[in-house]
């Protein structure tokens, strides 16, 4: 069972929390016509054995979406802040 | 090779088991083979031997990191089973079915392969409907397919939850007689030893730790024990696909996810056929020694780490005594984890990469297990005639650029929840 500290909720069992997926990825924009963009958005991923970060989403708690940097080999949590606070 | 047959265990019986040959080589790795096939698993070892059977290619190596059946050949659910709706999918499993059904003699090694049946159970009228649709599409490919309706299952299968009041009440069932269960360790074991008596080196405790260029191609690899030339490299390493890869200089569609599979303490029999269900996915069948061997749901993030999560243990649990409260009492002796490849549409890909010299047969998500002598086979085609096997043709690399997933689970492109 993974312990994710949730910034706003403290620490909770993972199973409160909603996969996202890895964030890592961006999204082109919404009129961009790069099909390769696209392609690697949709599909392709680093995979890493090791560090990942990662959307979760606090679903039966605050309902923030968090993103988390763990490690896949050991699941140690390096660092969690909210996903909206991570955007450029 | 020396045979198994009834007369050499009569003959081994009458002096004590203490000639016994060993049933696979263990060689130092020559300078250079014509095919390297990197992971000794199932596939590898399938792919070792119809290289050497089919394609008369011998001097081949399979290299494993850690031992043979210590990977995903020896963590899954054993079930083999050939119901698939999709063209690409069905063909290919079907054609594996028929490889598993003479695979004993094939290998001259007994992998307990038994057609108990597959029961798929349906929770609802309109999965009933799907299941008849997938019924059709077995049919019209000549694979048995029969649909139940809720009192012929209920003959079969009377310990399940057929209350009033059940959570997942049953409407049906889709039955393929010809699937069931085999012998996992003998799978590979089988294969292995067949394939050493061809002269394939299996050499065990070998990690790829990366791959020699030449120019643009690959002509062979790195290793923990020294450096090993190729002609070509077949990639077939279950959940570390994207890491040998990476490796490479390959990017791939794919995700690391854990899988996890229980085992219960030994019952008398209960549990005669294989018995699945979707509305929650649980899958059951009961070993030779009378444990109920029984699976779920991935754990649901990438993860490498080879074990589990309890809450998937509790998820799987409630399941299964929601369609079996029968065994609501049994106690679970052990649980274990394997990492899967999970690709975006829930199929595998075998094909050439856009490396030369460098195939890849990976992404198996659930599926592996059942797969593996036509995997081998259909690999096999590939590294030794450098062209795809029409069977294979549908798990290209490149179907995700242009669209032609095979998406069995319509779960859209979300490796873990495929």
């Amino acid at each position: 069972m993974l312990r994710i500290e949730c910034p706003c909720c403290g620490p909770r069992d993972h199973d409160e929390f909603r996969y996202g997926g890895d964030a890592s990825v961006t999204r082109p924009a919404y009129d961009d016509p790069d099909f390769e963009a696209w392609y690697r958005y949709v599909f392709v991923r680093e995979n890493p054995a090791g560090l990942h970060r990662e959307y979760w989403q606090h679903v039966v708690g605050c309902r923030q979406w968090l993103v988390v940097e763990r490690d896949t080999r050991s699941h140690t949590i390096a660092s969690i802040r909210f996903a909206r606070e991570t955007r450029a | 090779m020396h045979g198994y047959s009834a007369f050499s265990i009569l003959r081994n019986g009458l002096t004590g088991q203490r000639h016994w040959r060993r049933a696979w080589r263990s060689p130092d790795p020559k300078s250079a083979y014509d095919v390297v096939i990197v992971g000794g698993g199932g596939h590898g070892l399938a792919t070792a031997f119809y290289l050497a059977e089919n394609h008369g290619v011998r001097n081949v190596a399979v290299l494993e990191k850690g031992y043979i059946g210590g990977g995903n050949v020896g963590r899954n659910t054993t079930i083999v089973r050939s119901n698939y709706r999709l063209d690409g999918n069905t063909q290919f499993y079907e054609f594996s079915m028929k490889l598993w059904e003479g695979l004993s003699r094939a290998l001259n090694f007994n992998v307990m392969f038994s057609q108990r049946g597959f029961l798929l159970i349906a929770n609802s009228p309109g999965e009933l409907d799907t299941f008849g649709y997938r019924a059709n599409v077995m049919k019209l490919n000549g694979i048995d397919a029969e649909l139940l309706d809720r009192e012929e299952v209920r003959r079969m299968v009377p310990y399940l939850n057929f209350s009033e009041k059940a959570l997942y009440p049953v409407h049906g069932a889709l039955l393929q007689g010809r699937a069931g269960t085999a012998r996992h360790d003998a799978v590979a074991w089988g294969y292995a030893r067949a394939a050493d008596a061809y002269g394939v080196d299996i050499i065990q405790g070998c990690e790829v730790t990366g791959f020699v260029r030449q120019g643009e191609r690959i002509v062979g690899v790195e290793t923990t024990r020294g450096r090993i030339g190729a002609g070509k490299v077949g990639l077939a390493v279950a959940g570390h696909t994207s890491v040998l890869a990476q490796k490479a200089g390959l990017e791939l569609p794919i995700e690391s996810h854990i899988l996890q599979a229980f085992v219960t303490e030994p019952i008398k029999p209960l549990v005669h056929h294989v018995v699945a269900y979707g509305a929650d996915h649980f899958y059951v069948s009961q070993s030779d020694k009378g444990g109920l061997v029984f699976g779920g749901g991935l754990d649901g993030y990438n993860s490498y780490a080879q074990r589990g999560n309890l809450g998937v243990v509790r998820e799987v649990a409630e399941a299964s005594i929601a369609m079996m409260p029968c065994i609501s009492r049994l106690r679970i002796l052990r649980h274990w984890g394997g990492v899967m490849d999970m690709t975006p549409d829930g199929s595998p890909i075998i094909c050439p990469t856009p490396i030369d010299g460098l195939y890849l047969n990976g992404g198996w998500c659930y599926g592996g297990f059942k797969a593996t002598p036509a995997s081998g086979w259909c690999f096999a085609h590939m590294l030794a005639k450098g062209e795809v096997h029409p069977l294979t043709a549908a798990y290209r690399l490149d179907r995700f650029r242009t669209g032609r997933t095979i998406d069995e689970a319509g779960a859209g492109p979300f490796t873990w929840l495929q």
